[in-house]
């Protein structure tokens, strides 16, 4: 889980990080302030199998593209790309595109975002969950 | 009735009356408690405030313990100041939100730069890639803060500035800015949030670590109270340690207790309390739960009181009072059915109200989306005015006082600070136990509970998880030029183009200097904003002296 750019907003990714723990998945958090690339960094390190991404600030439109370039350049196909903040839907459909799968928006319950990843990460890895 | 004849007589009451009536027909809940899960009883009687002396307790508005107000005629004297904040995309954009807001009755002016500025980068820094303009006004130079306050007469509006880390910089900026045009000092009136203690509790607008930051502090209550004596040099606040997910109660203890360290640090510096505390101002979040809300404001007033009384005797009566800024929850605020958040912050706003607030930012329908247009701005704005002018409630001084469910709530406030006062004492004060992530972890405690209510439907927010509809219409949000950032940048090289080299090159080495060796900064930073230095190179400064600070992580 990764806080990228200047936002500090930290309290919906500490909590989607707690809950994913409570899952049972590892969860390596990267604290605020972070570039595109110590985020992919950090996954390619701990041989992570999903980036979440929060972003509050507006920025998303530059840095998850960013991300999403980094990991491509590394070659990390198989690492599931997710995020979450305030992201205007208008902008949903073209981070799809880049390859951010899914944006959770304001209101979405801990138990979606856990059931997601729990689903996502092996049909991105191709095995059968 | 003795407190004893009351409770006699409300144990017949549950025995006979209520407790059959509940058995015939169950409660909605199993369990009743306020948003900060704090259990509510079905009826609260003269026995729920044992202990409560209401000479002692309450006193008179403008008198000790000021927990019914800390002037004397309140709100009928004059309102509380309605302050929005404001600042979006470039100085010229955001000059002309102010002059709008002027014309409809703002009172006060309150600026949010973006987070490169917060953060103290500059327009240019590759960190500032995409954010530059986006949730405020950039500021790299003084070149920016004399278009932003253009033709606004900074001797009549008082200006309230959200910013931290580089606050004492963009402070300096403020006042060179005033300099210039000729305006004294001494008649210039507002507020620098310049609460460093929150940024590492909750808002993550850290610069450096947690001791030099608040040396830095203590610098500008020094200059303050001698140069600037209409500024209130500090702003501590709650408003977000309680976005970040604390309890009303949190949020009350933590920023006390920030208030007390503050205190300690000044004095230790050899200041006089009397000069520098009435200096001090506060910020609370002002959120959904109405009762709990008024009571924190009332608690917190009474709660500084005898703590400053207690611990240093002052001889100003003015050290002793806390005086506040509010601003409604955003962390409420739904993108769902977005029009609910109207009906929110009027809530909120009345409670604030009912607080005694001095000063009261409303949000806007539209905050979840991005920031506010003019339309949702006036909006939150003429709801203030209509709490103000038309609900009464602004018309004799702390109507709720007596209740017994709201003096009981204002206690148990009074008795939760002092648990977590001992709890802090104990790691050596608040610098320490931040160090340690004591507060921090007590935030993510509650965060993390309260969406786990929320997610079990023990919480309701309406619009999330009872009556949801499917996708709403789209309400129109305001949009930010990406040009912004392009010309941002290339205004700042222009600026590092122009400036007198010499000038600026000896401002910096001298506040680089200033910081080794722990001569005043204030002076300094004057110097530089005059010299034209950037936010990020007076700030490059500071971290080169005194080290950065890397969010520990924790959650």
């Amino acid at each position: 889980m990764a806080k990228a750019g200047l936002d500090g907003h930290d309290r919906g990714v500490k909590v989607v990080a707690r809950a994913l723990r409570d899952a049972g998945m590892e969860v390596i958090y990267t604290g605020v302030h972070q570039t595109p690339e110590q985020v992919v960094e950090t996954a390619l390190q701990e041989d992570a199998d999903a980036i979440g991404v929060s972003l509050l600030s507006g920025a998303h439109n530059y840095i998850f593209p960013r991300i999403a370039e980094l990991m491509k350049e590394k070659g990390m196909d198989d690492v599931l790309l997710f995020g979450g903040g305030i992201i205007p839907e208008a902008d949903v459909a073209g981070l799809a595109k880049v390859g951010v799968e899914r944006v959770f928006q304001p209101g979405a319950s801990l138990e979606e975002i856990t059931t997601y990843v729990k689903e996502a990460v092996p049909r991105r890895r191709g095995v059968p969950s | 009735m003795t407190i004893q004849k009351t409770k006699t007589a409300k144990q017949r009451w549950l025995d006979e009356v209520y407790g059959p009536a509940v058995k015939r027909r169950p409660e909605r809940k199993s369990r009743f408690s306020t948003l900060s899960d704090d259990p509510v009883d079905p009826l609260y009687t003269a026995d729920d405030l044992e202990g409560f002396d209401p000479d002692r307790d309450l006193g008179f508005p403008g008198e000790f313990p000021y927990t019914r107000g800390v002037q004397p005629s309140m709100h009928r004297g004059r309102l509380w100041t309605m302050r929005q904040f404001a600042g979006f995309g470039s100085a010229e954009d955001s000059n002309e939100r102010f002059h709008y807001l002027m014309t409809q009755g703002v009172t006060g002016l309150s600026v949010a730069f973006d987070m490169p500025t917060l953060m103290g980068r500059d327009s240019d820094d590759p960190l500032s890639r995409g954010e530059v303009g986006r949730e405020g006004v950039a500021v790299d130079s003084l070149r920016d803060m004399e278009i932003l306050f253009d033709r606004i007469p900074l001797d009549q509006v008082t200006t309230s500035m959200t910013i931290n880390g580089p606050a004492s910089i963009v402070w300096a900026m403020y006042l060179a800015n005033a300099e210039k045009r000729g305006i004294p000092l001494d008649r210039l009136g507002g507020t620098i949030q310049n609460d460093c203690l929150k940024e590492y509790i909750a808002q993550r607008e850290w610069i450096v670590p947690v001791k030099p930051a608040m040396a830095v502090v203590v610098d500008t209550f020094r200059y303050g109270s001698r140069e600037v004596p209409r500024w209130n040099t500090i702003s501590i606040s709650g408003y977000h340690i309680r976005e970040a997910g604390a309890t009303a109660l949190q949020e009350l203890a933590f920023t006390l207790i920030d208030g007390l360290e503050y205190v300690k640090w000044g004095v230790e510096a050899g200041l006089d309390v009397d000069d520098f505390v009435p200096h001090l101002s506060f910020f609370f979040d002002v959120h959904s739960d109405f009762f709990e809300e008024i009571a924190k404001f009332r608690a917190a007033r009474r709660i500084w009181a005898r703590e400053i009384e207690r611990r240093y005797h002052p001889r100003n009566e003015r050290t002793l009072l806390l005086r506040t800024h509010a601003q409604t929850a955003g962390v409420s605020l739904t993108a769902q059915q977005p029009y609910n958040n109207v009906v929110r912050v009027t809530l909120q706003a009345l409670a604030a109200v009912l607080g005694g607030t001095q000063s009261l930012h409303t949000n806007s329908l539209d905050e979840t989306y991005a920031l506010p247009t003019k339309e949702a701005v006036t909006l939150a704005l003429r709801t203030q005015q209509v709490i103000a002018h038309e609900s009464g409630v602004a018309d004799t001084i702390d109507p709720l006082a007596g209740s017994y469910y709201l003096e009981h709530l204002t206690q148990r406030m009074e008795e939760g600070f002092a648990r977590y006062l001992a709890e802090i004492e104990k790691f050596g004060g608040m610098v320490e136990a931040v160090e340690r992530g004591y507060p921090q972890r007590e935030i993510i405690e509650s965060a993390f509970h309260f969406q786990q209510q929320v997610d079990e439907g023990e919480k309701v927010i309406v619009g999330i998880n009872k009556y949801a509809t499917e996708r709403e219409p789209p309400i129109p949000t305001l949009a930010i030029d990406p040009e912004v950032e392009r010309k941002q940048v290339e205004r700042l090289a222009e600026t590092r183009r122009t400036r007198d080299k010499a000038r600026w090159k000896r401002a910096l080495d001298e506040l680089r200097e200033a910081a080794k060796t722990g001569d005043e900064l204030m002076p300094r930073f004057l110097e530089c904003a005059r010299a034209y230095a950037s936010v990020g190179e007076q700030v490059a400064v500071l971290k080169d002296v005194y080290g950065v600070y890397h969010d520990p992580g924790y959650f």
